[in-house]
């Protein structure tokens, strides 16, 4: 096999592992779109405030530490324990399904009804009262989150490919995990709204929520759970990158990826995320491989969104957007 | 079988209710009905008259829609329903179907199906078994049931609706147009079959309907909206003889056939005798 494949094979391989974390960012924004109609700018940071919460109660901080310091006097910081990842995590879970519940009751309560637009600006002013919250609860300065998954280049990948081909790929052993646990968290939710009685309630609500009203399906508790599985999703995406890059305000711009994913894969669609998620994540790797030494690289940047342009003009509602049911 | 003269249970009571949408379009100006318990109420009236609005007020899907009861009550078995959300009342027993059918679309018509028994906690076998027993009624479901319900006609799709409905094990179901856009033989059938719920499985039905003459016949009690009050009330039968209905609902006269203009200002002079 010539060299020029092998390496573009190993892009694109990369490219897979990248794409799944995209398509998790998106399946955040789709599974909420779906169920409300509502478009949630404050995806990205509920992203970035679940990784601030598992640092946090990983490292045993004091919430508001800084708050409470400058009104007392005291210097407290952390409490002096360290929780074990998976309790942190559970503990982080928690939080966020509190935060689905807040945001149902003291928002989209009062909100029923409303012109979609009214939503989008009430999730854009929930994504900046949650930086502020995430800032002051948990201090603002960069932190390193370690999940117990290794990083660095995979030996196994590497010893695999190298019998194989002659080549060893370079691949990060946690970008592979991140891709594992992505899948499995995808597969569950698919699972989930297939075959459980919670998950029908959520594709009925989505269809038509006034027939859903009628057959007795509260849409506040159903609201209450979208959110909440939209926060879990958020903290596994804020989990990977946070642990990859480190928790830091940059994290909430992951929602920005995420957009051309929604535009080529369609808001309706969780497989739409999905695959959009690995088109865009392989895609930018192998448009990066063969052209962008030509054109000067740093491809990356801009190719997602192009793509999300060329998908606007020529198939506005993108590659699964829901198809309209249409009797003849 | 259900009588009009001896049997006089009041299941359903709705006292004199005026509702408001958008707090500005006042839209029912003192509406009263009772819904005997085991017999098919119908409501009668043109577009507009008030009819769906009724039937969600019982069923409390009016807030949804940002319309309020803001005069007069509705019990329910003597129980007072004001402020009730639908989950409740559908646990109590009511439930509505809407207007239009409003299937879920992208649902088979067996999650359809499985999707009106969200409320019950009797477990799966119960479910199961009355599963089988709305296929009984709907052998038509049956055969499609692996279909997504927007891909079936609109008969099939009223009987998921229905069907549905039947799957919360209701007492009372308030139906509203079942005969909407359907073909007259398939509205005779969806009638009948109505008519086989409510004396095999003791449901009480209120409709609100359109079609006079087809739901005069299914019926047992009627009542008449025009312009968001009653007009007229009575059983079916009498109903069917008073000459007034028969000019003006039923289109039939003692002097032949009238010019729809006629029709109309006389109409308008009987509403300001009243």
């Amino acid at each position: 096999m010539p060299d020029t494949m092998l390496f573009a094979m190993e892009a694109a391989l990369n490219g897979l592992t990248a794409g799944v974390m995209y398509a998790l960012v998106a399946l955040g924004f789709v599974l909420i779109f779906k169920a409300s109609g509502i478009f949630n700018f404050s995806q990205g940071v509920m992203a970035l405030f679940a990784a601030l919460t598992l640092v946090g109660l990983q490292s045993g901080q004091v919430p508001f530490a800084h708050l409470i310091n400058a009104i007392f006097g005291t210097r407290i910081h952390y409490f002096g324990w360290t929780l074990p990842t998976l309790v942190a995590i559970a503990g982080t879970v928690a939080v966020m399904v509190a935060f689905a519940w807040l945001v149902e009751r003291y928002i989209f309560r009062h909100l029923v009804n409303q012109e979609p637009i009214i939503l989008f600006m009430a999730t854009i002013g929930l994504a900046y009262f949650l930086e502020g919250l995430g800032d002051v609860m948990w201090g603002a300065e960069v932190k390193r989150l370690d999940v117990g998954i290794p990083q660095g280049m995979s030996g196994t990948v590497d010893d695999l490919t190298f019998a194989w081909f002659g080549y060893g790929f370079y691949m990060d052993t946690l970008e592979l995990w991140a891709a594992l646990i992505a899948g499995v968290l995808v597969l569950s939710l698919i699972l989930f709204s297939q075959y459980t009685k919670q998950g029908r309630a959520l594709r009925a609500v989505a269809d038509d929520h006034q027939a859903a009203l009628s057959v007795g399906i509260s849409l506040r508790f159903i609201w209450v759970l979208v959110w909440s599985m939209a926060g879990i999703v958020a903290l596994v995406a804020g989990m990977m990158w946070g642990a990859k890059s480190g928790v830091q305000f940059s994290l909430s711009l992951i929602a920005l990826k995420a957009l051309p994913v929604l535009i080529l894969g369609g808001f309706t669609s969780i497989p739409g995320a999905i695959v959009g998620g690995l088109i865009i994540g392989v895609g930018e790797r192998l448009f990066d491989f063969f052209l962008g030494p030509i054109i000067g690289g740093a491809t990356e940047n801009w190719f997602a969104y192009m793509l999300a342009l060329v998908f606007l003009l020529f198939r506005p509602q993108g590659l699964f957007g829901e198809k309209i049911i249409e009797r003849v | 079988m259900f009588d009009v003269r001896t049997d006089t249970e009041t299941l359903l009571q709705v006292n004199n209710i005026e509702v408001i949408y958008n707090h500005v379009i006042l839209v029912l100006k003192g509406v009263s009905l009772s819904v005997p318990k085991g017999g098919i109420t119908a409501l009668l009236g043109g577009n507009g008259a008030g009819k769906s609005t009724t039937l969600k007020s019982i069923s409390g899907l009016l807030h949804s829609e940002r319309g309020e009861i803001t005069k007069g009550s509705i019990t329910y078995r003597g129980e007072n329903l004001a402020g009730r959300d639908p989950a409740d009342l559908v646990k109590t027993g009511i439930i509505q179907v809407m207007e239009g059918r409003h299937c879920f679309e992208h649902l088979t018509v067996e999650e359809n199906l499985l999707t009106g028994a969200y409320t019950r906690r009797d477990g799966g076998k119960s479910v199961a078994d009355d599963l089988e027993m709305v296929y009984e009624y709907f052998p038509r479901l049956k055969e499609r049931r692996r279909s997504q319900s927007g891909y079936t006609s609109g008969g099939e799709q009223q009987m998921t609706a229905i069907g549905r409905a039947l799957m919360s094990r209701p007492e009372t179901i308030l139906l509203d147009e079942p005969s909407m856009g359907l073909a007259p033989q398939l509205v005779e059938q969806i009638f009948e079959i109505v008519q086989r719920l409510n004396k095999e499985q003791g449901v009480t039905f209120l409709l609100a309907e359109q079609n006079t003459n087809v739901a005069l016949r299914y019926a047992h009690v009627g009542y008449i909206l025009e312009n968001g009050r009653v007009v007229m009330e009575g059983s079916a039968d009498a109903l069917r003889e008073n000459p007034d209905v028969k000019e003006f609902y039923l289109g039939m006269s003692d002097k032949g056939r009238k010019s729809f203009r006629d029709v109309r200002s006389y109409r308008r002079r009987k509403r300001w005798l009243a």
